[in-house]
């Protein structure tokens, strides 16, 4: 480990890992690949690491990541947003485009991107702006921030709903020509006015204005449609209700090119967590119903939803400890969403570990363009000849979340006191330890 | 006793009856020529308001006033928002003045909560954004029974925007507690769409609902709400869920008409209406100071008060 840049760093050997959860073998890692796998191999000179009891997969993928910076470098930065990315078992995050200045032109993506590789904890992707400014009213230069050297591919508004059906469809016809995928942040805003939670029997009781969930699904089936139409690809966001599940297996169903993620929270929590008005539960899209999780998880178990993402949105202790209503909407998860997608999927026994290492790693690379000529790959399989991204996680473990501990600079994890099962021990980026003994290696 | 008094629903039944019966001996006070108590001395009340309610400030000021307490008001229009102080900051210089109880009005619902997390002493709703008014509830059962001589088996009618209505929802947790029987009348568009999850019954229509009413208790109608599409016309809303001298006099004989004020009058409650005998508005205002001077009694006073 005596550069930084990948180069003719030692070669590290995994002894014991067990690949998907499958069974046991060495994996040893060189020059930045998987050089070989299998039992009982030995490299002289190489580090040694007992990974007996760990399972290997992937470096995970998160397209949706709010890195704050620049703007908000009091909430999260691109270093430290990374770091709490490569604890969490990341090797490439998506940063999204609502910064201040927005990620709205090849310049800011371009700096975010170099932003990146300076901090070097996981790759960075930045997310360009559709619309400039995030005002809704007229195309960012997609092309040239896709031109640019961030390579940028998926496009979003997100925290904003490019609501305008014309706007839409021609953001979905352009991106075709650099094979773009147009991120939707489905949400109706006149049907979300002021809205600050989940509409239903909680925001009843609390008075507090509701957030209907066809105000989400109302634009996913005009967007399926739109995209449908013009032959492009969308992906949907944080899918919050069963509804969406329903709309999307649908699009699905007649081949259209959609793609959707959900967020762990949404996948562990509900609204009732609303009842004490503790922000640290108020995120858009809102906390949904019992119903709407156990949509989300199957939707997920059988490949509806493509993948999980985290929507890590930081956001500091004054813009939280006040009333509900005035409180930022976000939470933290990059440090937890393995975590949480072991407790919500595989212990109620939704997914395998395979079926993690797709949906967290390989899917979310292909939706994000990942594994095109030229980039870094990510999500590959763990095999001779793949790029060392990896990460070991041990699942037999439970302890309770103490955002104090984590390394982004914001504490607004929903999980805090909370005991979730795993802990990454250790991830790798093209060969170089991240994270080694769970906590990060430089 | 309850630490807090937040929401209707934190009372238990004996503990809304204990609040009801000692507002009852503390009218009595009202009548004296020497009104005042020497129960709260020495301790301190915070009225935190930051909406405007002269009527709820005053009669919170007067209650803890006639138990002797120090009275601090301290306005603070405006929310947080405004870049005026933060809650939080409010609240901890509050505890160092050393408040025993906080009354808070505020426009955000839950405001109450966050408060009652960052002082010692006894937090008391006075309004919180369109969540609860439990004190209003409680002045509401006081004034209920002293006209109808009983809570269980009422039948109580409330009309009006309850979606927004804190009054609304402290009103339908208390009854259903008390016993009485509670139906809310609203267009569809004023009531929560979860409304079926509430312990009350639930209609449309003004009329067939009258004639089978011990209560009618009007809310007020905002003329903003219009602009939203909740009801076409003021006028449409007044034709449909107003009560005029002619709904009026539907109403079985003893039934009371009920308003928490401030009223619109020709809006939702005609001034032949509000003025008259079955009117209970002016009652329900002088029960007020009862009922908060009951609650700060039972809440500060606790047994060593009574002894």
């Amino acid at each position: 480990m005596n550069d930084g840049n990948g180069g003719s760093a030692r070669a590290w050997l995994i002894r014991g890992a067990q690949p998907l959860g499958g069974p046991a073998t060495d994996l040893l890692v060189r020059d930045g690949i998987i050089a070989e796998t299998g039992a009982g191999l030995s490299a002289e000179g190489a580090h040694l690491l007992d990974a007996a009891g760990l399972i290997a997969l992937p470096g995970l993928v998160d397209l949706h990541t709010h890195l704050r910076e620049p703007g908000r470098e009091d909430a999260e930065t691109v270093q430290t947003g990374t770091a709490a990315a490569a604890l969490g078992g990341y090797t490439a995050v998506h940063a999204m485009a609502n910064t201040d200045p927005v990620a709205d032109t090849a310049g800011v993506a371009e700096q975010i991107w170099r932003l990146g590789r300076r901090a070097g904890y996981c790759d960075v992707r930045p997310v360009g702006a559709v619309t400039a400014g995030l005002s809704g009213e007229r195309l960012a230069e997609l092309g040239a921030m896709a031109d640019s050297a961030a390579r940028v591919r998926i496009f979003s508004d997100d925290g904003k709903c490019v609501s305008d059906a014309v706007l839409m469809r021609r953001a979905l016809e352009y991106v075709k020509a650099f094979d773009g995928v147009v991120a939707q942040h489905a949400q109706e805003p006149r049907l979300t006015s002021g809205a600050q939670m989940n509409e239903g029997v909680v925001s009843g009781r609390l008075g507090l204005a509701g957030w209907p969930a066809v105000a989400e699904e109302a634009i996913i089936a005009r967007d399926c449609l739109l995209a449908a139409h013009v032959g492009s690809a969308l992906h949907v966001c944080h899918v919050s209700t069963a509804g969406s599940v329903e709309i999307i297996r649908w699009a699905k169903s007649k081949g259209w090119r959609v793609t959707a993620e959900v967020t762990p929270h949404h996948l562990l929590l509900t609204d009732e967590l609303a009842v004490g008005y503790d922000p640290v539960y108020k995120v858009n899209p809102p906390l949904r119903t019992v119903g709407d999780v156990a949509a989300l998880r199957a939707g997920l178990a059988d490949g509806t939803i493509d993948c999980v993402a985290t929507d890590h949105a930081p956001h500091p202790l004054e813009d939280k400890e006040t009333e509900w209503q005035v409180a930022a909407f976000g939470m933290t998860g990059l440090e937890t969403a393995l975590r949480v997608v072991q407790e919500a999927m595989v212990e109620t026994g939704q997914l395998d570990w395979a079926g993690v290492a797709d949906r967290m790693s390989a899917r979310p690379a292909a939706i994000g363009r990942l594994g095109g000529v030229g980039a870094p790959l990510h999500g590959s399989p763990l095999v001779p000849g793949s790029p060392a991204n990896l990460v070991l996680y041990d699942p037999s473990v439970r302890e309770l979340v103490d955002p104090a501990q984590h390394a982004s600079r914001s504490r607004n994890s929903p999980f805090a006191g909370r005991e979730l099962p795993g802990c990454v021990q250790a991830t790798f980026l093209r060969g170089l330890p991240t994270v080694l003994d769970g906590k990060l290696a430089r | 006793m309850i630490r807090h008094l937040i929401s209707a629903a934190d009372l238990s039944r004996d503990d809304a009856l204990l609040i009801l019966d000692t507002a009852g001996e503390l009218a009595q006070i009202a009548d004296r020529p020497m009104r005042k108590l020497p129960t709260l001395r020495g301790r301190t009340v915070v009225n935190l308001f930051y909406e405007d309610s002269t009527r709820t400030r005053i009669s919170f000021e007067a209650a803890a006033k006639r138990l002797s307490a120090d009275v601090i008001n301290f306005s603070a229009k405006g929310s947080s928002v405004a870049k005026g102080e933060s809650l939080k900051d409010t609240a901890l210089t509050l505890e160092a003045m050393g408040a025993d109880a906080v009354v808070i009005r505020h426009g955000a619902s839950g405001a109450p909560h966050r408060l009652a997390g960052w002082v010692r002493g006894s937090v008391i709703n006075a309004g919180d954004g369109a969540h609860e008014h439990p004190t209003q509830a409680l002045l509401d059962a006081f004034t209920m029974r002293s006209r109808l001589g009983r809570l269980e088996g009422l039948r109580v009618t409330i009309v009006g925007d309850v979606l927004h209505s804190r009054v609304a929802r402290s009103n339908v947790l208390l009854l259903h507690t008390l016993g009485a029987e509670v139906t809310l009348v609203a267009p569809p568009t004023l009531l929560p769409v979860a409304v079926s999850s509430w312990p009350c019954e639930v209609s449309y229509d003004l009329d067939t609902e009258l004639p089978k009413s011990d209560v009618v208790m009007m809310l007020r109608v905002q003329a903003e709400r219009m602009n939203a599409a909740y009801f076409p016309t003021v006028r449409e809303y007044s034709r449909r869920y107003g009560l005029d001298g002619d709904r009026m006099a539907t109403l079985p004989e003893d039934a009371i008409v009920m308003h928490p004020g401030p009223m619109n009058r020709g809006v939702e409650i005609a001034a032949g209406v509000a003025d008259s005998a079955r009117s209970t508005i002016v009652e329900q205002v002088a029960n007020g100071v009862s009922i908060r001077m009951a609650v700060l009694y039972l809440m500060l006073g606790g047994a060593e008060a009574s002894s």
